[in-house]
């Protein structure tokens, strides 16, 4: 697989503070990547780097090996922010043709493309109504079909979930999948974790404008494991304790464990089966992403503090 | 270069569909022209005719009182102020004599007041008895006396006009119709300049508070999308003041011959122009019989051309900075005015200076008003019907329309610094300082 954004030692600062403070990553082609950190940690001033809405103080962007051009390259971003909305008075369709068009599309190739995406997520009939008749869910819709119509290689969604309710929420999440399996490149920001393990293949957690976290979902759930293995016996041995191991929880015949250092899971199992106890299950614990974020940011202030930036 | 017109076009559209903007469109010269008529109509009707009782102690005015549209004379024997009324008479005009040789006293008695046109005409008739009277006494003969009276009233005997002299040419002065015109086309472009400029910061604001702006300059630059809207609302006023002309000059030809013969006679006579031409059903006529006013007369080639440019320029001077404001602030409509108030301070003065520049277009005030570009878009067009080069030289003209687009696009240049931080900016409204800062420094 090859690279398709690739940051370079990326610096924006602002005049009260340090925005985005020299990160870089890549991101592969295909891929989905989890953009994620606390409110205020950067991630927007990032994001707006790479869509060409900011310039960086310092640093490069390379997308698909060549300098990222904020003006050329637009047609292949589709960028749904956070802070998001349409024309109220205008009508969907025309909306959508808009947008289309400003992305570079002739007028013919908006139309085609955008009736194919009404008509894939049913929106046909709205074609005539105003966006100001829509509810927020049907918003939301016309917002991400407007991101991707014009078939962009990288697509970046800021909380694309954010007003969804489930099955339009599951639509999306199979639109994401079906477009990462057709080769676009998704960068997904969110700070809702049980979404990022669901979908992202690869993370990256930034915090006060840098980069403290990289690498796949299993590789940091491995990183950040705490040897806790739960285990589910038919009956208690009659010797529980063991030098392998001590008792995190017990309920009736399930057991929480934390392996002593020197030791390996085996170990717990032998002296189980030793003791004639039946294991019935038999699994290792992983951190939840949710659990290690919260890990990582504890103790930074729920808000940026402003600071004097010399640069 | 693409995207700007697809943006244009939007901006233009919108609006243009808009029912406000069809509706305004339409109604407004409507409403103008049925009250220019409505206003010159009503002048005709409100002259009355009086019935005026005369008592006479001389006798040298018996009977001889002309009846006029404001007077009707009579003459009833032993009436007087308890019983002019019981008459059927308005009014009760009293003359008394020192002796049959001199001059007379005359005196007006009447409940209410009869108006300005009956006095005149009363003062006018009694000056002509009187001094006919006299021209008798010296021995001038009755025949002579009215073979005058006939002449000058066929001929124009007094045929008065003012001319301005350039160089050696001579033009026909007209004041009243160059400051008519100065100031109406300075008020329009005030007035447009407010709408049109309220527009696009409505417009700014609306991106920015639905939160379109980020989707939108994630396809183009904020500048492009900043003049995009400038531009597309610049059109919609094109077409407005277009549609406008169009339809007053429509209805300029047309409203005549709806109107009755009759409402065009009162509508000439009531402003008893003396040697009123034949009857026209041309609205210029009509105007210039009413009014006084050559309409022909003047340059409207160069008004009109300078006007457009006039609105354009300073429309384009000050919508950037509109769009600047509606960049910085948020939903909450009283943060606009505030931040308003150094645009349309300006603007105000303009309007301001105007009125003293109709009065001297050729003074200090008026120069340098038109010099400089935040009022020169008003203060101008006062200036320009009065004549170029006699009143505006062709170089004050020129340096008034260079400085307009130099000082177009330096608030276009600052404008797009200040709009490009403003629109992404969420929460908390800038100051002016903040927006300083915005402007002059890199993005």
């Amino acid at each position: 697989m090859s690279t398709i954004l690739e940051i370079q030692n990326l610096k924006k600062y602002f005049s009260s503070q340090k925005a985005v403070d020299d990160i870089s990553f890549s991101i592969e082609k295909g891929s989905i990547f989890g953009l994620l950190g606390p409110n205020g940690a950067g991630k927007t001033t990032l994001i707006r780097m790479i869509t060409g809405i900011f310039y960086p103080d310092a640093g490069n962007i390379l997308l698909n090996g060549k300098k990222f051009d904020p003006v050329n390259d637009v047609i292949d971003i589709g960028y749904m922010p956070e802070e998001r909305g349409l024309y109220k008075k205008m009508k969907v369709g025309e909306q959508a043709m808009y947008l289309a068009q400003l992305k570079g599309l002739s007028k013919q190739d908006a139309f085609n493309k955008v009736k194919y995406w009404f008509e894939k997520f049913e929106m046909g009939s709205w074609w005539n109504k105003k966006v100001e008749d829509l509810s927020k869910g049907m918003g939301q819709k016309l917002q991400f079909v407007t991101t991707v119509l014009h078939e962009p290689k990288l697509v970046i969604l800021d909380e694309p979930f954010s007003g969804l309710d489930p099955v339009n929420s599951n639509l999306i999440k199979d639109e994401i999948f079906n477009l990462a399996q057709k080769g676009t490149t998704i960068i997904f920001s969110t700070h809702r974790m049980e979404q990022v393990e669901e979908i992202c293949d690869h993370i990256v957690l930034v915090n006060k404008g840098n980069k403290i976290l990289d690498g796949s979902v299993k590789e940091i759930k491995q990183q950040f494991k705490q040897h806790i293995f739960k285990a589910e016996l038919n009956q208690l041995p009659a010797v529980l304790q063991h030098p392998s191991f001590n008792i995190v929880e017990q309920k009736g015949n399930n057991l929480t464990l934390r392996i002593n250092k020197g030791y390996q899971s085996n170990d717990i199992l032998l002296h189980f089966i030793n003791q004639q106890s039946v294991i019935v299950a038999y699994h290792e614990i992983l951190p939840s992403l949710n659990e290690i974020f919260i890990r990582l940011v504890e103790g930074t202030p729920t808000s940026r503090q402003f600071q004097t930036v010399t640069a | 270069m693409n995207k700007i017109i697809i943006i244009i076009k939007r901006e233009y559209l919108t609006r243009v569909r808009n029912k406000t903007f069809l509706l305004s469109t339409f109604l407004l010269p409507l409403v103008m022209m049925v009250f220019i008529f409505g206003s010159a109509y009503l002048g005709a009707k409100s002259i009355k005719q009086y019935k005026i009782a005369v008592k006479d102690e001389t006798g040298l005015y018996q009977n001889k009182l002309k009846n006029s549209d404001a007077a009707f004379y009579g003459y009833p024997a032993n009436v007087s102020m308890s019983n002019y009324r019981k008459e059927g008479y308005d009014g009760l005009l009293m003359v008394y004599s020192k002796d049959n040789a001199t001059a007379d006293s005359a005196r007006l008695y009447s409940e209410k007041e009869l108006g300005l046109a009956t006095d005149e005409a009363i003062k006018k008739q009694l000056q002509k008895i009187n001094e006919e009277r006299l021209l008798l006494a010296k021995g001038v003969s009755r025949a002579i006396i009215d073979s005058i009276h006939v002449q000058s009233e066929n001929e124009e005997l007094l045929n008065y006009r003012s001319y301005k002299v350039s160089g050696t040419e001579l033009k026909e002065g007209n004041k009243k119709l160059s400051s008519i015109v100065g100031f109406i086309s300075g008020i329009i472009i005030y007035i447009t300049l407010f709408i049109y400029g309220a527009s696009v910061m409505r417009g700014v604001m609306e991106e920015k508070t639905n939160r379109i702006a980020e989707v939108m300059v994630s396809s183009v630059k904020p500048f492009q999308l900043m003049l995009g809207k400038i531009v597309g609302i610049a059109a919609v006023g094109l077409t407005q003041l277009l549609l406008w002309i169009i339809l007053i000059a429509l209805l300029m030809t047309i409203l005549p011959m709806i109107m009755s013969p009759e409402m065009m006679q009162q509508a000439q006579s009531g402003q008893a122009i003396p040697g009123g031409a034949a009857q026209s059903s041309s609205a210029a006529n009509m105007i210039a019989q009413s009014t006084g006013i050559d309409i022909a007369g003047a340059n409207w080639p160069l008004i009109i051309g300078c006007f457009l440019f006039y609105f354009l320029g300073g429309y384009l001077f000050y919508a950037s900075l509109f769009a600047a404001v509606g960049s910085v602030i948020n939903e909450d409509p009283q943060e606009a005015q505030s931040l308003m108030l150094p645009i349309t301070m300006p603007i105000i003065f303009g309007f301001i200076m105007l009125t003293s520049t109709i009065q001297n277009p050729s003074g200090p005030l008026a120069f340098w008003g038109s010099i400089i570009p935040f009022t020169s878009p008003i203060v101008m067009m006062g200036r320009i019907p009065s004549g170029v080069p006699e009143s505006v030289p062709y170089w004050q003209l020129g340096l008034s329309m260079v400085l307009l687009v130099a000082g177009f696009y330096f608030t276009t240049w600052l404008s797009a610094k200040i709009y490009r931080t403003g629109i992404l900016m969420y929460g908390k409204k800038a100051s002016w300082k903040e927006m300083i800062k915005w402007a002059f420094t890199k993005a």
